[in-house]
């Protein structure tokens, strides 16, 4: 293939050490995968292979045990993810690394298309255009016109995924992580998300999404990487002699 | 962001009492005290040491004495350090924070630190009216215009939300939550590039700190003002902060963007304090 990868994960791992248990809890081991611009790359495997630990990696939330990220940014700079300075990540998560999870932390009083229309603002969108993308976009994935004023902290799942999604896709980053994107969506809100990745995809934001839906992988993936869960975490949930501790 | 330094700190120490050679060496987390016990002075501060920048929130989270206050307090002048480095990048120049004179200080303080206190009483002036108090910071940044200072007076209240009609009233007939956006504008007066703020929202009502910790963020977004939010509150620092600082007896223990500090903290004492709070 001639073109370059935006981000290459090499023989990532990550244990947790838990003090207060005195134990190591392994959750991703030797990982590798790419994302290339345009295209979408499916991290898919059974519960416990650390799926959404990579992504929390790349996205720095987790601080990786072993391994190296190596992103390409805008201007062709080559970053680790992985021991990049955090000024650094924070200006990447601003300008070009956006992360759309299951969960939604936000201002008490902020609306939610205040909220949706943030990383264009924060980019330096002026707040009239910024708000008319972000309604463009929130009624494209059917949220109720009547919840756009109102602070989505009492949304329900299916409501703050839609305006999770509609924060990720809108600020148009040039890799977007997607946890589970549509885990909790209704069918026809689901086939716009297929939509709206297939139009993102064509912009040429590189993704990678974890999917538990193989007709999602089928429809979306362009790439697909299959994780197992690293040796020895079944003995870790069953054991209940620690020979270490 | 962008990345333009607005201040360093290097190896801040602040000892009350009179110290002696052992007192770091016999303090900080692994002794779990910050009192020495060779010559009983209290290690509040030691080896504190961060970079902020333009438009960032950096979070000092901590337990009561952990000297997360002190830290900011030495570097508002409110004390004086008994070791330490720390430079203030302003507008080209830079200072040597712990080397000026007390005339120096006072210009930095009045015109380019803004500081917000836990406890109103040690931002505001109880003697003189809310819109006296604003005025006040404004007459010693130069505007001595009565009705540009009454007019800037009027749009920092308007901005953090206090009513106007009110400017004229004694702080003490506030609420806690108006007084502290007294306090909050008042700071703001002259456009500070870095803002400290001490447990602003301690002690308020859940509907009013939520009202305070959007007015922050939206001084930091249309003002790039650069922030040092002290909280032992978690939730704060989750909505506030990019980066967070943890501290110990004195001590920085763990250093981090505030969502891995809150999802994947490294040390035992974060990893405690993040799970008794979730």
């Amino acid at each position: 293939m001639s073109i370059q990868p935006i981000l290459e994960v090499e023989d990532f791992s990550k244990t947790f050490m838990l003090h207060e248990q005195g134990k190591e809890l392994p959750s991703s081991h030797s990982v590798f995968l790419k994302a290339y611009p345009g295209r979408l790359t499916a991290l898919i495997g059974p519960t416990g292979a650390g799926k959404s630990t990579v992504l929390k990696g790349i996205y720095r939330t987790y601080l990786p045990t072993s391994g190296r990220m190596m992103f390409t940014t805008e201007q062709g700079q080559q970053i680790d993810l992985a021991t990049a300075d955090e000024h650094q990540i924070l200006e990447l998560r601003k300008e070009e690394i956006g992360f759309v999870t299951q969960f939604l932390h936000t201002l008490p009083r902020q609306s939610t298309e205040d909220v949706v229309a943030m990383p264009l603002i924060k980019k330096g969108i002026s707040r009239e255009i910024a708000l008319e993308k972000a309604r463009e976009i929130l009624g494209q994935l059917n949220l109720p016109e009547r919840l756009w004023a109102v602070s989505p902290a009492t949304f329900s799942g299916g409501e703050k995924q839609r305006v999770n999604l509609a924060r990720g896709l809108l600020a148009q980053p040039r890799l977007l992580l997607l946890d589970e994107p549509t885990a909790s969506l209704d069918p026809k809100t689901t086939d716009r998300v297929v939509e709206l990745i297939n139009n993102l995809k064509q912009t040429g934001t590189a993704m990678i999404a974890i999917f538990h839906d193989m007709d999602l992988v089928e429809k979306l993936a362009d790439d697909v990487v299959e994780l197992a869960p690293p040796i020895g975490t079944e003995n870790f949930f069953n054991s209940d002699t620690n020979e270490n501790a | 962001m962008s990345n333009e330094k607005v201040l360093e700190v290097r190896n801040l120490s602040k000892v009350y009492g009179k110290g002696c050679a052992k007192c770091f060496e016999s303090t900080g987390p692994e002794h779990n005290t910050n009192i020495c016990p060779h010559c009983g002075s209290i290690v509040a501060a030691h080896d504190i040491s961060f970079d902020l920048y333009k438009g960032e929130i950096l979070g000092i989270m901590g337990e009561s004495g952990s000297g997360k206050s002190t830290s900011v307090k030495n570097l508002f002048f409110d004390e004086i350090p008994t070791s330490g480095q720390a430079t203030f990048f302003d507008d080209g120049k830079q200072y040597d924070l712990f080397s000026l004179n007390a005339q120096q200080k006072r210009h930095l303080r009045n015109h380019r630190f803004g500081m917000v206190y836990q406890n109103p009483v040690l931002g505001l002036n109880f003697n003189v009216s809310a819109g006296g108090n604003i005025a006040e910071r404004l007459l010693m940044s130069n505007l001595t215009n009565y009705s540009e200072i009454r007019e800037r007076a009027i749009e920092l209240l308007r901005r953090t939300e206090v009513l106007t009609e009110r400017m004229d009233e004694m702080p003490k007939n506030f609420s806690g939550g108006m007084q502290q956006r007294v306090q909050i504008a008042k700071a703001l007066a002259t456009n500070p590039p870095l803002l400290f703020l001490d447990e602003v929202t301690t002690g308020l009502d859940l509907s009013v700190q939520a009202a305070i910790l959007d007015l922050i963020m939206e001084i930091q977004r249309e003002s790039q003002t650069a922030m040092i939010v002290v909280t032992h509150d978690l939730g704060v620092i989750r909505l506030l902060a990019g980066r967070t600082i943890v501290m110990k007896y004195g001590r920085i223990i763990e250093t981090g963007l505030t969502d891995q500090i809150l999802e994947d903290p490294q040390d035992a004492y974060t990893q405690r304090l993040v799970a008794s709070a979730l």
